[in-house]
């Protein structure tokens, strides 16, 4: 291992924010390294303000640095400032933690939560000192790793990962570790890298790209199979039984600088069967695991005493829906408690509906300016197609009650460029808008709304992954459409995501094998950072798809057929192919599905293939709760809903 | 009860900025257990003020804050210095700590000059251009304020001035100097860029570490507060 340090601390005058470089973070652990422990770099490709509060990296980080055969440090993309004096003074990518040079690692496992970030993935391994591409890697080299969501379609970057880690990482990593705690004992012999890469794919949720073979005729892809017969034809997920067994990070990191969410997180429940079926999260997650409460009040208490935070976030991809969530959060803040020790509790992912409010309301009444709601869509009947069952009167009670308790912005957050998308959704967007502004009026002058849009990308592993992405013209004519209707009502403000961005968003999301050449040419071409606007160029996008000779149109903006092998066909989250195809065909039915945490299993293939179940303590679904549960879902729209157990197939 | 505590920011913690020095102090006292007094309001901050920014990249064995707590502190119980130590960052130690009237001006207000050690790789005949400098009836340095560019005679700010022996190991030449705070003040840096008008302060600078705060009481200048390191730097490890 070598350290870099010294060359570092002078390069750090230079630069914007170098507390980004330094490390020193409360729970960071002091490595101890050595031959008899496997080495792990955990790298995050985006900037350290983006990484840090990464509650995957940080598990990982404190798991594995509690084992005896390993060691973990972290690292995280320089930005420009730096790497380009890295280049120049040829400083190689080192991790956070003891400053060592990232290709001394045994592997270097990178985190992967967005699309665009991929070409940072390629610069980082570059910056290493290590060949991007892995069939060019030595036996000295690290394995290159990638894990998180968007692994779940890794084929973009087959050429140049020697790993994809599919699902939860908590007993994985272990594993891991094990094979290549052998392969470094053995001393990585010559030709030894090739072994190692063959015992890899016999863990289970591991994908070794190399080892398998993409065929083609013409565009179409035939079959991506394994090129040896001990080779799985199938990698399935991982997926941790209990979260329970899992109360991490114990010590979680508090950094020395200001980052994206600078605050204690707790996770309350991982996975979501809310049925969304844009949401590639909650499809891939399955099924719900909540936390004991009990233990959700420890984490909580020995996080804020470690770090001297006082604000958690109790995360999860709906936290209204933990079955105990109003018992904790009263219990974070007892009565009687001191104004000097209230703990601000934050709760991402906001359900909408009035009883939602009264718990964001109980979480105290400090910084009550903003909520952000996410009805997505701007009808009843779209909101069908979605399964993101809100009702109009869902909305207008959950504001209500928001703007009656004191807060005076709301925040909606929508897509477009959905499934079965009119004119009449999209401008139903602006008549929600007024109508919430005008609810706000009723209780302060300052009430606002702000709308946000979001430019639909579909996404693998979802019900959506056979559509076809709106173009970017279509996307601008609806932003424009929504601009002219609601860009001058009294009270409302619209944000929109770039479609340019969505575009290359969608080129990586449902990518093949042939997009890593577009990927390295992005890269090549100095396409670093493109979740950035100040770096984003979509021509850099278009170009390598035409030096590549691969159309735009036929990886974007195609729909797909049920026969298509789509490239992640071979890997599996769970989910049946056929469950994801009938609920795409009842989505265009308009028909709903109920959520199976409270209602009997449709069968989608999770717990019935993985032998596991939802830990859920309520047995009934929370008061109010909106969402298909507990409400009339008849309400609000032209159209009824159609409640099936499992999804029949209806006519598209 | 206000206590004033004088601190080192010593280290790789010295590339935090003065905005994080604050977050620093504000959690490193929740995990000590030391509760500090609340603003009124509808969003209580914590009653924190602190002295004159350091600028990113300084260490320093000088830095002050004045804390408002919420309970009686006994000053001269090492048992608070040690919690206070123990949930800072790497790097911080708390040198000193008094108590501090209400009716006492603000740091901010208070302190008229800094003492710096600057680490300086210079080829030239590091005396003779700080003699130079000395020398002159008036020093202009053209400085950017609000955007604006404008040519500030320097001379004055420069209270003390003179090349010595290094305080710590290093291969360069150690200045030190006393520099004043009052308007416009003038920072580590801008003395360099007068020093050597021709060349990037960056490429000559390797470390700059503020010593000393003074404040003026009866015509006489002194610490703010004393403290054992003020004999010499071996005092304070080195993070």
């Amino acid at each position: 291992m070598i350290a870099v340090w010294d060359r570092v601390e002078p390069l750090l005058a230079r630069v914007q924010k170098p507390a980004r470089y330094i490390g020193c973070e409360d729970g960071a652990a002091s490595p101890r390294h050595g031959a008899e422990k496997v080495a792990w770099l955990l790298a995050y490709p985006d900037t350290y303000e983006i990484g840090l509060p990464n509650q995957g990296l940080q598990i990982l980080y404190e798991l594995l640095n509690e084992r005896d055969d390993a060691v973990a440090e972290r690292a995280y993309a320089p930005w420009r400032d730096l790497e380009l004096l890295m280049r120049q003074r040829g400083v190689p990518l080192f991790s956070v933690d003891s400053h060592l040079a990232a290709a001394g690692f045994d592997l270097i496992a990178f985190n992967l939560s967005a699309e665009l970030v991929y070409t940072n993935v390629l610069n980082m391994v570059d910056l290493a000192g290590v060949p991007v591409r892995s069939e060019e890697r030595a036996d000295g080299d690290p394995l290159v790793v990638i894990g998180g969501h968007c692994a779940f379609n890794p084929e973009p970057l087959a050429e140049y990962v020697d790993l994809a880690v599919l699902g939860d990482g908590e007993e994985v990593v272990g594993e891991i570790t094990a094979v290549v705690s052998r392969w470094k004992h053995d001393g990585r012999t010559p030709g030894s890298r090739q072994r190692v890469l063959r015992a890899l794919a016999q863990v289970p949720g591991v994908y070794v790209p190399s080892l398998y073979r993409a065929v083609y005729d013409g565009p179409r892809l035939v079959a991506v199979e394994p090129r040896h017969a001990d080779v799985p034809a199938v990698v399935d997920k991982r997926t941790v039984a209990d979260l329970a067994d899992w109360p991490y990070p114990k010590r979680p990191l508090a950094p020395l600088t200001e980052v994206v969410h600078d605050r204690l997180s707790v996770e309350v429940f991982r996975g979501c069967t809310r049925g969304c079926r844009f949401c590639q999260a909650g499809m891939v997650t399955r099924p719900v695991r909540e936390r004991p409460p009990e233990q959700v009040r420890t984490m909580i208490a020995n996080g804020l005493r470690r770090t001297g935070y006082d604000e958690v976030s109790l995360s999860s991809l709906s936290t209204a829906d933990f079955s105990d969530v109003g018992e904790v959060i009263a219990a974070v803040n007892p009565p009687g408690c001191p104004p000097s020790e209230l703990v601000s509790v934050a709760l991402p992912s906001l359900r909408v509906d009035a009883f939602t409010v009264g718990l964001a309301g109980q979480v105290g009444a400090a910084r009550r300016s903003g909520l952000t709601f996410a009805p997505e869509a701007g009808t009843w009947r779209l909101r069908q197609v979605l399964n993101k069952l809100i009702s109009e009167d869902d909305l207008y009670g959950a504001v209500d009650a928001a703007y009656g308790q004191g807060w005076t912005r709301m925040k909606l957050y929508f897509l477009t460029g959905l499934p079965t998308e009119t004119d009449a959704d999209t401008l139903g967007i602006a008549d929600l808008a007024r109508n919430v502004a005008a609810i706000g009026r009723r209780y302060t002058n300052r009430a606002s709304v702000t709308v946000s849009l979001g430019g639909f990308v579909p996404k693998a592993h979802t019900p959506f992954q056979w559509f076809g992405q709106n173009t970017t013209a279509e996307l601008r004519r609806k932003i424009q459409l929504l601009r002219d209707s609601a860009g001058r009502s009294r009270g409302v403000q619209l944000k929109w995501h770039d479609p340019a961005a969505t575009l290359a968003e969608g080129i990586v999301a449902r990518g093949d094998r042939r997009i890593g050449r577009v990927i390295e040419r992005v890269w090549r071409d100095g396409g670093v950072f493109q979740e950035w606007s100040e770096f984003f160029d979509l021509g850099r996008w278009e170009q390598a798809m035409a030096a590549e000779g691969l159309s735009l149109d036929w990886y974007v903006h195609r729909h797909r057929t049920e026969d298509e092998v789509l490239p992640w066909a071979h890997l599996r989250a769970g989910l049946h192919a056929d469950f994801l195809w009938a609920d795409w065909q009842a989505a265009l039915g308009q028909a709903g599905v109920e959520d199976c945490r409270w209602t009997p299993c449709y069968d989608c293939g999770v717990c019935t293939g993985y032998g596991i179940e939802h830990v859920v303590a309520s047995t009934v679904p929370p008061a109010g709760g909106s969402q298909g549960t507990g409400q009339d879902l008849r309400r609000g729209g032209d159209t009824p809903v159609l409640l099936t157990r499992k999804p029949e197939m209806v006519g598209g | 009860m206000r206590v004033r505590i004088r601190h080192s920011k010593l280290g790789k913690v010295r590339f935090t900025s003065h905005r994080d020095t604050a977050r620093h102090w504000e959690r490193a006292l929740r995990k000590a257990g030391l509760r500090v007094a609340t603003s009124g309001g509808f969003s209580p901050r914590p009653r924190l003020s602190f002295g004159l920014a350091l600028p990113t990249g300084a260490e320093s064995l000088a830095e002050y804050l004045d804390v408002e707590f919420a309970d009686a502190i006994d000053v001269g119980d090492s048992d608070v210095v040690r919690r206070m130590d123990q949930a800072l960052p790497v790097g911080y130690q708390v040198l000193a700590m008094a108590h501090h009237a209400d009716a006492e001006p603000s740091l901010q207000s208070d302190v008229v000059a800094c003492t710096w050690w600057i680490e300086v790789h210079a080829d030239a005949d590091v005396d003779a251009v700080v003699g130079t400098l000395l020398d002159a009836a008036s020093v202009p340095l053209e400085r950017e304020r609000k955007g604006q560019r404008r040519v500030d005679d320097i001379r004055p700010s420069i209270e003390a001035l003179a090349a010595g022996r290094p305080p710590w190991s290093g291969a360069g030449t150690w200045l030190e100097s006393t520099l004043a705070t009052a308007e416009r003040g003038l920072r580590p840096t801008e003395l360099i860029a007068a020093l050597w008008p021709q060349r990037d302060p960056l490429d000559l600078v390797s470390r700059i570490v503020r010593t000393h705060q003074w404040i003026e009481r009866g015509g006489t200048r002194r610490e703010v507060l004393p403290a054992a390191v003020d004999a010499g730097p071996a005092v304070v490890a080195w993070a």
